[in-house]
């Protein structure tokens, strides 16, 4: 821009009133590079603005926690004076612009998040949402979502160990790209992104400065609109390969007794990072734009502190160890400027060589955002009918078959594929089974990590479906055995000062807080995306909650899939609903009611299925999700490729069939155990006081449920391989390159 | 010291491959940076997998520039042993230390999963005791690893016995649907004529524990460390 123009607070993101308080505040109008970081900075994307009272009801603390929510990611005690540290970011306006880019940046951004706590990415997932499949644009977000995800991750040799992959017309144009990272480190050597010791300098590592991404966080606080196009410019250009060497240069600081704090570039780029260490650390911070290396000639100031050029990291260092350090970053080919220095006026000063800039409070630049208060208002119990308004079809045995080939339940293993999803040599279950289970080298433990979210459910009851979130989530990882002890969460909604918006908003929150609440698992991380719109119209609300969990015995873990000659149960309730599942969303009608969660009931089943598991006894575990007992019983059968042979007619009496097959309800787990063991199951069940139905043995080459259905397991394996690709997937992306 | 494991920029399973020598078989290992030049104390060097230099132009093509590239390139003409594993082996093909070249695989996408591949020959000190038809299941992960060789070399690699794996069904044919990135003749591993350098596209360092799902690879690595000592005992 030319210098002479004058910003006004609408081209930065600020609203009029925003404005008026940073000059009343400041005593004086801010100049243009002073205006752009508050832009930045005071984005929904940076200040959670609307969200942070909400925020503040999570339960955030608990035994392991070593860090909640506030620094880059949270972190727990995972014993053997180990932290696994967590996060889930979501990166969803770039990849609705440039789905490869801004996937990987996506990637790029979360796996700085835990490095930049010093501790070494070990595990990749993704939530992805998708429009349409029929959409124009379906096919091709796809293809480059998931190729930007693999591009990223393989090459920085980090495992993309699952996800979830959701369509439906509500994400068409605006896809959801939600990446979580988990990172192990020593305990006792943790980073923190606090600025400390006034006259200590600062050093910006890695890559050289560009003008790719200026003020992206600004345009991911605002709607996709018809001219999302032309905002190519803010989205980021990710490179992996200085991903991995600033990897390896940040962990050989790890523990450095010089190395006083560290914090990444991301959203809000050189802005954000200072300002944040300076306001965490409560003191100030002195820059010189001078001495940042850019891949460009010209740029100005405000470009260098608004480009969102990614791997990049500030550190402070002690004074005197700066040579040190820098020797780290020189082996390594890596730029390592010393930009400038830790003062202790909390003030946030930006230098261009000899000229004064940009003078602001740090404090203020990054927590003083008025924040909004909405009208306070009871979340509205929805009015919904219960009743299917279809009748049962007559072939359930084809309707199971079309479900498996349906796009939201067919097969991963096309995308799971693309990823390196074994480097690190620690995933024991790999993708494709609920959840993922790692050994924790050197120790006996294994961590498990499992994704929850039901944004069908959300849309039609935000509190039941925030919970259900939450429920699901520790369900996955308590399946495989383990005990949830954190959680991280990402909020993705859309434009809240819409009032069903900030309704469902905080409803959802709600939700989760009981959830977590009698659960007793606690939110260490999260980010909140909101303005997920297109045209006019929000997503439906989609909280993505990541759950890890902690094997003691990591040896001791059931796998979602069937063995020969096992008794299988269903632990919870056999009673399911129609409303709000996905058959009844594949039957076109997407405005039922789901069950209803007995909260205290799911505690009781997942620490059954966990006793269940430790003990021994059960092998084979996987909760009923989307598709219902009769998709679950098929998944375990083509993972084990072992038939099952069920009856379940005489327990349901008169349910109408397709729902005693098809329906879904929170709390219910099938299990597989050797008969030999069905008494000691039905007493730790009783002793949980858990309901139980025996479904049947498993066997043959079949999957057989009463008289209702009966499907060869290898034309259902036929039906649900491959459907990915028919909708884009298969379409190479282009860009990703490279070998493990 | 027995084992020297390069590090390239990039490389991101040197770990892995140093956990298994180290962890597993008890074996002295160690990192080597891609700038030493120094071999002189190892009986083996592993060049591992990873994106070497990002594997910009082509993958590896950067790499055999770095200075180890000219060490290793002495320390294999003095018989020493060297084994490039995915990045590792297309590091070896760049720098001429090994037949034929790498495409970009035949489906044009990255591929990441569990193959079949039979041994060919038990000639060399990489395989040695694994007899020919035994069949190896070890995963893959790349994107370049359709190997490629014009019809005089696959003929000249055939009469030499250099091809040393190829990949084939459960029952070890080499039927076209088990080669899972369209390389010619289904080849998966080749080695030099003096048979002291060996490159494979599988991760054997993915599956030498059997909580990983299989132990196959351990075989692997159990006979380059056999014939590591014998090396040293020269």
């Amino acid at each position: 821009m030319r210098a002479a123009e004058r910003l006004t607070p609408g081209t930065v993101g600020l609203t009029e009133a925003e404005y008026r308080h940073i000059c009343e505040s400041l005593e004086r109008e801010p100049n243009n590079l002073e205006l752009g970081m508050f832009g930045v900075l005071w984005s929904e994307h940076c200040s959670y603005k609307h969200s942070k009272p909400l925020l503040r009801r999570l339960p955030t603390t608990g035994a392991h926690v070593l860090q909640g929510p506030g620094e880059n990611a949270g972190a727990v005690d995972i014993g053997h004076g180990l932290a696994a540290v967590m996060k889930i970011e979501s990166h969803n306006h770039p990849s609705a612009v440039e789905p490869l880019q801004g996937a990987a940046t996506g990637v790029g951004g979360i796996l700085r998040d835990i490095f930049t706590m010093g501790a070494r990415p070990i595990a990749l997932m993704d939530a992805l949402c998708f429009g349409d499949p029929g959409h124009p644009r379906t096919g091709y977000l796809l293809g480059g979502v998931v190729g930007g995800i693999g591009f990223y991750g393989n090459c920085v040799g980090v495992p993309t160990v699952g996800g979830s992959v959701t369509f439906d017309a509500c994400y068409n144009g605006n896809p959801l790209v939600n990446a979580l990272c988990l990172g192990i480190a020593d305990r006792d050597r943790i980073f923190t992104a606090r600025a400390q010791g006034p006259g200590n300098p600062v050093l910006l590592v890695g890559s050289a400065t560009g003008r790719d991404g200026i003020a992206g966080a600004s345009f991911a606080s605002v709607e996709l609109g018809a001219e999302t196009e032309e905002r190519r410019p803010a989205v980021q250009v990710g490179n992996p390969f200085l991903e991995k060497l600033l990897i390896e240069a940040c962990l050989e600081l790890a523990g450095h007794p010089d190395v006083v704090a560290m914090q990444d570039l991301g959203a809000a780029g050189l802005t954000g990072a200072s300002s944040e260490m300076a306001a965490h650390g409560g003191c100030g911070i002195e820059i010189d734009v001078a001495a940042v290396s850019r891949r460009e000639a010209g740029m100005t100031p405000f470009e260098v502190m608004l480009s969102e050029s990614q791997e990049r990291m500030l550190i402070v260092v002690r004074a005197g160890a700066e040579q040190d350090v820098r020797a780290v970053f020189d082996r390594w080919g890596l730029h390592s400027d010393l930009i400038g220095r830790v003062t202790d006026d909390g003030l946030v000063r930006i230098h261009d060589g000899a000229n004064l800039v940009a003078e602001l409070p740090a404090g203020y630049l990054s927590g003083g955002t008025p924040e909004y208060q909405p009208p306070v208002m009871q979340p509205s119990k929805p009015t919904l009918r219960s009743e299917a308004p279809f009748s049962v079809p007559d072939d359930l045995g084809a309707v199971l078959l079309d479900l498996l080939a349906s796009p939201n339940l067919c097969s991963r293993r096309s995308l799971f594929e693309q990823y390196d999803h074994m480097v690190q040599i620690n995933t024991i279950v790999p993708p494709g089974e609920g959840s993922a289970v790692l050994r924790v080298k050197g120790t006996p433990s294994g961590l498990v990590l499992g994704l929850g979210s039901n944004p069908r459910a959300c849309a039609a009851d935000p509190y039941t479906g925030g919970a259900l979130a939450v429920a699901e989530a520790c369900r996955n990882v308590a399946c495989a055995g383990a005990r949830p002890i954190a959680l991280t969460d990402c909020l993705n909604f859309g434009d809240p000062e819409r009032v069903g918006v900030w309704q469902a908003l905080t409803a959802v929150i709600e939700g989760i807080r009981e959830a977590c609440v009698v659960l007793d698992v606690p939110i260490i991380s999260g980010n909140v995306s909101l303005y997920n719109e297109t045209e006019g119209a929000p997503i439906d609300p989609t909280p993505v909650v990541g759950a890890l969990g902690l094997l003691e015995d990591v040896t001791k873990h059931a796998r979602a899939a069937f063995e020969p000659s096992q008794e299988v149960w269903l632990l919870g309730p056999l009673a399911a609903e129609l409303g709000a599942s996905e058959y009844a969303a594949w039957s076109g009608w997407k405005s039922g009611a789901p069950a209803a969660l007995d909260l205290d009931l799911e505690r009781r089943v997942q620490a059954c299925v966990r006793e269940l598991v430790e003990s021994g006894l059960v092998t084979t575990a996987t909760d009923v999700a989307d598709g219902g007992l009769a998709v679950a019983l098929a998944e375990l059968a083509l993972a084990g490729n072992v038939g099952i042979e069920a009856d379940l007619a005489a327990e349901w009496g008169s349910i109408r069939p397709d729902a005693a097959l098809f329906g879904e309800a929170g709390s219910r787990i099938i299990v597989g155990f050797d008969p030999a063991y069905r008494t000691r199951v039905d007493t730790i069940a009783r002793q949980h006081r858990v309901p139980t139905t025996r479904l049947g043995v498993t066997g043959g080459k079949r999957i057989t449920i009463g008289d209702w259905l009966a499907v060869d397991i290898d034309e259902a394996r036929q039906r649900w391989s491959g459907a990915l690709d028919r909708i884009g997937a298969a379409q190479g992306p282009g860009g990703a390159h490279g070998d493990s | 010291m027995r084992f020297g494991v390069v590090v390239f920029p990039g490389s991101n399973c040197e770990r892995d491959t140093l956990h298994v020598l180290r962890e597993v078989l008890h074996e002295p290992a160690v990192p080597v940076w891609h700038e030493d030049t120094d071999l002189a104390n190892f009986d083996c060097i592993v060049l591992p997998g990873g994106f070497a230099h990002g594997d910009y132009l082509r993958a590896g093509a950067i790499a055999r520039f770095s200075p180890v590239m000219a060490a290793v390139e002495q320390f294999a003409a003095a018989g020493g042993l060297v084994w490039g594993i995915c990045n590792g082996f297309q590091v070896l093909v760049e720098a001429g230390l090994l037949p034929g070249a790498m495409l970009q695989n035949a489906g044009l996408r990255f591929v990441c999963r569990w193959v079949d591949v039979r041994v060919e020959r038990d000639d060399l000190p990489f395989t040695r005791g694994l007899a020919p038809g035994t069949v190896l299941h070890l995963p893959v992960a790349h994107h370049e690893g359709c190997y490629y060789a014009d019809a005089a070399t696959l003929d000249e690699l055939d009469r030499n016995g250099q091809i040393v794996l190829r990949y084939c069904d459960s029952k070890g044919v080499t039927v076209a649907a088990a080669n899972p990135n369209g390389s010619i003749a289904n080849v998966a591993g080749v080695c030099n004529r003096a048979r002291n350098v060996f490159g494979l596209m599988p991760h054997p360092e993915r599956c030498a524990e059997p909580l990983l799902g299989g132990a196959d690879g351990l075989q692997l690595f159990e006979a380059v460390a056999q014939a590591a000592v014998s090396l040293a005992g020269r």
